[in-house]
């Protein structure tokens, strides 16, 4: 496939509108199909039956009580889901967290399942499985499960990423380095240094849609499978895996899909859905109710964060330091790696060192939640950065601006920085009117940066043109946030038609190529490149069929504005053909015409934001309020300006929850206290100012637009700037987040106590 | 699960009374449903009490208000009268759920859920509300803060159900507010809270007083001592620091997702000085 997915400087006709989304209509009249809207004949309910232990050894599970009551179809354990991960350590990983195997590892840890004909049937026979339990000491805390004295929660765990292989088992699975230059050389030419200590609570995405799915096994060993997700191509790789199915004959379609942000590349109750189908014979339908949501699926790390930075008078930095240690629930995972990696990466540094460790603790499997692990080490890093600034006496905006990476610049990570947009960002914000806004008493505003890398991988795209002219085009990456309408926004830029002529749907896993989930900010990046190709290849259909219809060579055919044009003074009497004319004739000029692309997006363009946030704080109760709150974020190219707006308010408004209120809550049983949206905080429509963005379009050279990835930068700046403008509004600098009401007043009570 | 909607409260009490299994009291449901859905309790028989007679209506007495068991706090809220009289009461039952839920929500219901941090009830003790109360051996009538015994306890017995909340009429110079500290705008339960009633004598001086707590002790605390501290000033910043003071004392909070004990025990007193400072408004005070 000949692609070049090269920049090139362009004007645009229909990229950069903001047309309605195609499906508004269905979303807005309750007529679109969400995981759980979708039903079989004969389909059973699917419940779980989960450990209320937070560590136990599971001696034996008694089911026959349960299989006996009239109604029960299917009742499984681990046994039913036979380890087929041939020694894929993170697949058995996914195997175990979908179902305990030897251990209960969290409270929540799904330990058997039944498929009975009704819901009031299904629970009583939950209630009739019979586990023997053995409890074993638990921990939950990310610091206290990293200490050696820790209870060990796999004891075929040595840490990775050691010079020397150690003696005994930990909790730490891996260490991680990054950086270069010489840090004590750098610490030593500094005129100030600021040392701090961060923690950061665990998250929930917090996605309003449940986990729902209906799967249907069928005896000849075909299946389908109905499911809300981020990746049906990557759930029905993982599902047929784990049931020993051929991929190709799992269908995995997609429903719409109430948020993900995601929590929903990874599969939980499917295999178990399938392997109750599989038993029963008959479709089931599982759908987690919120308290299962909270409990078993989810979540972000826990974290803990040392930050150190030195700087020059002049206010260049001269080195800087941090150790992260994030929580990945009780399987290995690379968290702390990517906050290592991302800690530094606004800056432009000759001596940093940033070292992450991977921790086990009794909860959850942790998930990526958008730009997972970035914001908790922006929050460490960039409230630090306001610390030195201060110190120093420069603007907070200066500081960052004297030391903000450019083109050319060494990241912290290691590759060297094309055309990014932390400077602009933060020239932006210097000029902003919000700046200049005058506060009250008891306000104060905060400003912070934050990075995130964006990910391209592999995209699949059909174009069909029908007979009437009209475009149906099929894309492979689930729509989480207005791609379809982005994508057909590229589609008529390249065919030179009208958006309204077009309509996209996501295709399902047999009707196209395998395409990699929606994560790492890549939807629209790499399915428009895709969707692009697909185009131009359709275009080069279209031309020759023009050529036949008009009887010259295919060469002096080009492509205009939606039509095809004979090229030449001899062909002056020949007028264009529509693409609508094209392919009226397409049955007798040698077929369908349709544009096909499968291609590797390569090349996502980094992704830099700087955010604004005016706070006030009751400095008797600690209570906050966001009065004003700005996003200034480089898109790359903005497709539908719209949407990029809206991942940008929606990044804000979950990190303005997180910096917050949101938070689990342990109790010392293990057990977590707050598994439903009563307790467990996020802001609700009042909570919030309006947010205001400033979308910046930095063209990212390796695509032909010079698209990058919006949705995941905008969660990684709100933290630190929250806490910014807590600290400028009430004088207290918070190092615990969620800063909720009570942290606040603790910490406002110690600073008048002096 | 059987369920009923008889068209008397004998009959109610009747069926409550000779129930086997657990039975549950429906108004709005707002607290059962959602405890039925989390499977939380599995009630035998549910009796809906929306259809017994007067129960719907909120009437004006020469003593003050009745207002039936199952008068919706959103249809509290539009009454004209009982805002004008008891503004913290209704504010307070505008406060519980969402209006979604407050469209459901009766203020008895709130009272017989028995939750400490149960929004229109610190109003309604501070207000000196009375629940009426029809049961096997026929009716009486009872101040609301003996209804709460603990956490989901109360002190009503097997078949007995309140009909209605009775309020006094006020005096000239009388005001009431609530306060509740939740972390978000809406949509929330109360970490801590404060219900405020006062009257005022001619001069402007306190001459009574009721401090309500909720969230702060297993049940809603009735606060004596903060009243009296009140009764004679003008609410001066001393007289409030003293307020501060002894309801932070009263508190016997304890440490759960939603606060620690230190957190509500000082909010406990801001709040009770807040609220006081809005009900002394209310009353005309300067």
């Amino acid at each position: 496939m000949n692609f070049d997915p090269r920049f090139t400087g362009r004007k645009f006709s229909s990229v950069g509108t903001r047309p309605l989304r195609p499906d508004g209509i269905d979303k807005v009249t309750g007529r679109a199909r969400y995981g759980a809207d979708f039903n079989m004949a004969g389909q059973l309910v699917g419940r779980i039956l989960r450990s209320p232990h937070a560590h136990a050894v599971i001696k034996s599970i008694d089911t026959s009580k349960a299989e006996k009551l009239a109604g029960v179809k299917a009742v499984i354990t681990a046994k039913d889901l036979p380890d087929l991960t041939d020694g894929d350590a993170a697949m058995y990983d996914i195997l175990d967290n979908s179902m305990a195997r030897k251990k209960a590892l969290y409270d929540g840890h799904a330990v058997a399942a039944v498929a009975a004909i009704d819901a009031r049937i299904a629970r009583q026979a939950l209630k009739l499985i019979e586990v023997d339990y053995e409890v074993l000491p638990h921990v939950t805390d990310v610091d206290e499960a990293a200490h050696h004295h820790a209870p060990l929660i796999n004891d075929q765990v040595f840490t990775e990423g050691l010079e020397e292989k150690p003696a005994k088992p930990s909790n730490i699975t891996k260490r991680t380095q990054f950086g270069h230059g010489d840090v004590h050389k750098g610490f030593a030419e500094a005129d100030f240094v600021i040392e701090r200590s961060f923690k950061t609570e665990q998250t929930h995405q917090g996605y309003i849609e449940p986990h729902a799915c209906v799967a249907s096994v069928n005896p000849d060993g075909t299946a389908d499978l109905w499911v809300c997700t981020q990746g049906h191509f990557v759930y029905r790789q993982h599902c047929a895996q784990l049931l020993g199915l051929e991929a190709s004959k799992l269908r995995v379609t997609s429903s719409e899909i109430g948020g993900g942000f995601g929590g929903k590349t990874h599969v939980w109750a499917e295999p178990v859905a399938l392997a109750l189908s599989r038993k029963a014979g008959r479709p089931v339908k599982l759908v987690m109710t919120r308290d299962e949501v909270f409990r078993a699926s989810g979540p972000t790390s826990a974290t803990s964060i040392d930050v150190r930075i030195g700087a020059k008078k002049d206010g260049t930095i001269t080195a800087a330091e941090a150790t992260l240690r994030y929580s990945c629930g009780p399987y290995a995972g690379s968290w702390a790696e990517i906050g290592a990696m991302t800690a530094f990466a606004c800056y432009k540094l000759e001596n940093v060192k940033t070292v992450g460790f991977e921790v086990l603790v009794n909860r959850p499997k942790t998930a990526a939640y958008r730009a997972p692990s970035a914001p908790m080490a922006a929050f460490a890093v960039e409230s630090s950065i306001d610390e030195l600034a201060r110190e120093i006496g420069m603007d907070a905006v200066d500081f960052r601006i004297k030391n903000a990476a450019q083109e050319g610049t060494r990241a912290s990570y290691g590759p060297v920085y094309g055309p990014i947009g932390i400077g602009p960002t933060l020239e932006a914000v210097k000029k902003h009117p919000h700046m200049k806004a005058p506060l009250k008493a008891n306000q104060g505003r905060g400003m912070a940066c934050g990075f995130w890398f964006n990910f391209g991988g592999q995209t699949c795209v059909d174009l069909n043109i029908g007979m009437d002219g009209s475009v149906s085009l099929a894309v492979g990456t689930v729509d989480v946030g207005g791609s379809r309408a982005s994508l057909s926004l590229v589609a008529a830029e390249e065919l030179g038609i009208d958006y309204s002529q077009l309509k996209a749907i996501v295709a399902d896993t047999s009707s196209l190529g395998y395409n990699d989930m929606t994560d790492g900010s890549r939807g629209t990046f790499s399915s428009s490149m895709a969707t692009i190709s697909a185009a131009r290849n359709a275009i080069l259909i279209l031309r020759d069929r023009a050529a036949q219809m008009w009887d010259i060579p295919v060469e002096d055919v080009v492509w205009e504005k939606g039509h095809a044009i004979a090229k030449g003074e001899k062909y002056g009497n020949l007028s264009p053909l529509s693409l609508k004319d094209i392919a009226a004739k397409s049955g007798t000029t040698g077929g369908p015409i349709a544009g096909h692309s499968e291609l590797v997006a390569d090349g996502a363009g980094v992704s830099f934001a700087t955010h604004i946030c005016d706070i006030e704080v009751d400095p008797e109760t600690g209570a906050t309020r966001v009065i004003r709150y700005t996003v200034v974020q480089d898109a790359g190219k903005a497709v539908h300006p719209t949407y990029v707006e809206g991942q940008y308010q929606g990044g804000a408004a979950q990190g303005i929850g997180w910096a917050l209120n949101e938070e689990y809550i342990y109790g010392k049983d293990g057990r977590l206290q707050n598994a439903g949206f009563l307790d467990y905080r996020i802001p609700v429509c009042s909570d919030l100012p309006m947010i205001d963005t400033q979308i910046l379009e930095i063209p990212n050279p390796n695509h032909p637009y010079g698209v990058r990835g919006v949705g995941e930068t905008s969660i990684v700046p709100p933290l630190a700037a929250i806490a910014n403008a807590v600290s400028n509004a009430v004088g207290v600098r918070m190092t615990h987040i969620p800063m909720s009401p009570p942290r606040i007043l603790a910490a406002l009570d110690a600073e008048r106590e002096g | 699960m059987r369920y009923i909607r008889p068209l008397s409260i004998e009959d109610a009490v009747g069926e409550l009374a000779k129930a086997v299994g657990p039975a549950a009291i429906l108004a709005g449901g707002s607290d059962l449903l959602v405890r039925m859905k989390g499977g939380f309790i599995e009630p035998e028989l549910i009796v809906d009490i929306k259809a017994i007679g007067g129960l719907a209506d909120i009437t004006e007495t020469a003593d003050g208000f009745r207002i039936g068991a199952a008068v919706p706090c959103a249809v509290l809220g539009e009454n004209k009268a009982v805002r004008k009289a008891w503004p913290g009461v209704v504010e307070a039952a505008n406060l519980i759920g969402s209006k979604q839920v407050q469209g459901r929500c009766t203020i008895t219901g709130n009272l017989c859920n028995a939750s400490p941090a149960a929004d229109s009830v610190p109003a309604l003790v501070a207000a000196g509300a009375k629940a009426v109360v029809a049961g096997p051996s026929g009716k009486r009538t009872i101040a609301v803060e003996s209804v709460p015994t603990g956490p989901g306890r109360t002190s009503l017995a097997k078949g007995e159900i309140i009909e209605a909340i009775l309020l006094d009429k006020r005096p000239v110079h009388a005001g009431d507010a609530y306060l509740r500290f939740i972390p978000r705008t809406e949509m929330d339960i109360a970490v801590v809270s404060a219900g405020v009633n006062l009257t005022l004598d001619d001069k402007g001086a306190i001459k009574t007083a009721r401090v309500a707590l909720g969230a702060a002790a297993p049940t809603v605390l009735l606060v004596e001592e903060a009243g009296q501290v009140l009764v004679g000033s003008k609410l001066d910043e001393a007289t409030l620091e003293r307020l501060a003071k002894i309801c932070s004392g009263a508190c016997r909070p304890i440490d759960d997702k939603r606060g620690t004990i230190e957190f509500r025990r000082k909010v406990a007193g801001v709040l009770a000085q807040r609220a006081a400072a809005i009900a002394y408004k209310r009353a005309g005070g300067k």
